[in-house]
């Protein structure tokens, strides 16, 4: 049965009025994990880079490991969302929003990495292009400047992206609230009063923003995969890292996707708006871009094999069948043994299905990463560079910690914003008539082609 | 028949600075508009409010026409040249010898462009969206029933001779709810 608007409203608006126990419970155990890295992090600073394990040959290590993984994890939401929106597929009306958060969050989290790792982060600031005498302006040939404006650029256009569909949101929050809480929604509504000029003007807006946002979505996991394949490092230097990195990221992307709306759905009680189909369509798309990363890994591997370059072949061996082997297959299973088998059979594409195929996405694209970094690292090209890597706890803490920093995020923002965009959920809801004759004519050939 | 006064004019109707009904549905809408054309409004003077894109009506279409994609691109290129600025002064300020290869080169220049033109782009759609959709200003007629999915019709700053006839034209439609501000 479809929903009325005041049931719409009413389910929707519910986490934002309402506030449980459990809520504070959830909020207090992950800002103890948050705080818990913020301190690790400070000790960092405190005792220096040493207490660590990175350390020469090895300088990337678990923090450039999550920063190209949270970067990856971004594409889930503005690219999906951009692309459903461009071809106008109906069922990604309760989907985009819960996507579009994933991408800002993830990125903010990513981009702290950088600064995590530079050691001393109140130089952070020499990352932007700034005028110096002391003839340290940032290369602008430079990969890691690249990385500057496009990660700024994605994370402007993302946030925007996400925030001018709220603005409706707001204002249907604004008219269901009362006192303070009226009063920061009556501002956040920026006096939104739903005129055809401004839905028009809405839909215009998001429309070029989603052209925009897809090409830069695209050049950011290329610039990130540049940080790689532009340096001589064994199995980094490949044409192929650009859709390669690409790939992967919408892949993790479409997991945490997932992840976060089964969580959502069971959480919130969002059974009448996020469908089991939602989950399939996604689940099938999850399915492609496994064989996608499958056909990328093939070329990859295969390549170096048949090139037999001796340097590149000790680090392919290291991951094939030494020291990094476990991490390897793990990996594979993880990303296309896993997803193939679940979301091969149709049977097994459900709800619970998609959730244990993402987790495994998720598990083996942090592997990917880290087997992209850290055997190349440890095994260039002369024995004296030949090195190991032990992360340490302040690493993994951090590292683990940024899972909790997304969720502690995620809770908040559900609890401030709508996490499905009511207004349009309701624009897919209502019955068109047939009052233009355009609408009637767009409606019979949309009925004889269904 | 003058149907809407500036306010303030001798004519304003008795405090009553609009006039509006709340529909049910598009339907009841539309021919509320059609009775308020018929009465002789001008679409200027009728202010339509709803909670979701009503394009499947004929008042869902007005004011479509737009800028915004010309006003897009031209920010693009604004970005676009604020990027081949900045690379250039940058570099040719402060040249950095790396290997021989040339102080200012176009190739990974042209990341940065692309990425500034993308930018460029995308703030100026906002700023146009906000401009343009009078973001901030708010309007002289709101109800909250709107956020419930009624469909606001009304007229603001009517005249005092103008005022039966155009309640008569928002309550012709079945399941008009008249109210007056």
């Amino acid at each position: 049965m479809t929903p009325s608007h005041s049931q719409i409203n009413s389910d929707l608006l519910r986490p934002l009025l309402r506030t449980s126990w459990k809520f504070y419970a959830l909020v207090t155990i992950l800002g103890g994990i948050v705080v818990t890295a913020l301190v690790s992090w400070l000790s960092q600073m405190f005792y220096g880079f040493g207490i660590s394990g990175i350390r020469w040959p090895v300088y990337w290590g678990f923090y450039v490991t999550s920063f190209v993984f949270w970067i990856g994890i971004s594409h889930a939401g503005t690219l999906i969302s951009a692309i459903l929106r461009l071809v106008d597929a109906g069922w990604r009306r309760p989907v985009t929003r819960c996507a579009e958060v994933i991408t800002v969050f993830a990125l903010m989290i990513g981009a702290m990495f950088p600064l995590i790792h530079l050691g001393r982060p109140w130089l952070a600031f020499w990352l932007i292009p700034y005028p110096s005498e002391r003839l340290i302006w940032p290369n602008f040939r430079s990969p890691l400047v690249w990385d500057f404006f496009a990660i700024n650029t994605y994370l402007t256009g993302s946030l925007l992206f996400l925030l001018l569909p709220m603005i409706p949101d707001f204002a249907v929050v604004r008219d269901k609230s009362t006192g303070l809480r009226r009063r920061v929604y009556t501002l956040l509504a920026l006096g939104w009063r739903g005129t055809p000029k401004q839905w028009h003007r809405l839909e215009s807006a998001m429309a070029i923003m989603a052209i925009a946002i897809v090409p830069v979505a695209v050049s950011v996991h290329t610039i990130v995969s540049f940080d790689f394949s532009m340096a001589p490092v064994p199995m980094w230097q490949s044409t192929i890292f650009g859709p390669y990195f690409v790939a992967g990221a919408i892949f993790s992307g479409i997991a945490g996707l997932l992840i976060a709306m089964a969580i959502l759905r069971r959480v919130l009680h969002l059974e009448q708006y996020l469908h089991p189909i939602h989950f399939e369509n996604l689940g099938k798309l999850l399915l492609v871009m496994a064989l996608l990363w499958g056909y990328f890994v093939f070329n990859e591997r295969l390549v170096t094999y048949y090139g037999n370059e001796p340097s590149e072949m000790a680090v392919f061996w290291r991951t094939q069948r030494e020291s990094f082997a476990p991490l390897y297959w793990t990996m594979v299973i993880g990303n296309f043994v896993l997803p193939l088998v679940i979301m091969g059979i149709k049977r097994f594409r459900t709800i619970t299905g998609c959730v244990i195929a993402s987790l495994g996405v998720v598990v083996g694209m942090w592997l990917e990463r880290f087997l992209i970094i850290v055997p190349s690292l440890g095994h260039k090209y002369l024995p004296y560079s030949y090195g190991i890597y032990r992360p340490q706890p302040v690493e993994i803490i951090i590292a683990g910690a940024t899972f909790a920093a997304m969720t502690l995020l995620y809770v908040l923002f559900v609890k401030v914003v709508p996490i499905i965009s009511i207004w349009e959920l309701k624009a897919g809801e209502h019955q068109p008539p047939d009052t233009t004759h355009a609408a009637a004519e767009e409606r019979r050939l949309r009925e004889q082609h269904s | 028949m003058t149907l809407r006064e500036p306010q303030g004019h001798p004519e304003h109707g008795r405090g009553v600075k609009a006039v509006y009904a709340l529909y049910p549905d598009g339907h009841s809408a539309q021919q509320a508009l059609s009775q308020l054309h018929a009465a002789g409004v001008h679409d200027r003077d009728i202010t339509i409010q709803s909670a979701q894109p009503m394009e499947d009506f004929e008042f869902g279409h007005r004011d479509k026409a737009t800028w915004m994609w010309w006003i897009a691109c031209g920010g693009g290129l604004i970005g676009m040249a604020s990027a081949v600025g900045l690379t250039w002064l940058t570099e040719m300020s402060w040249p950095i010898n790396v290997g021989g290869l040339p102080i200012f080169a176009w190739w990974p220049n042209l990341i940065i462009m692309f990425e500034l033109t993308m930018l460029g782009a995308i703030l100026a759609t906002v700023i146009t969206l906000v401009v343009t959709a009078r973001l901030g200003r708010g309007s002289a007629i709101y109800d909250a029933e709107v956020s419930d999915g009624k469909i606001l019709v009304g007229v603001v700053n009517p005249s005092e001779s103008a005022l039966a006839g155009l309640e008569a034209a928002l309550t012709a439609p079945l399941g008009a709810q008249l109210k007056r501000i």
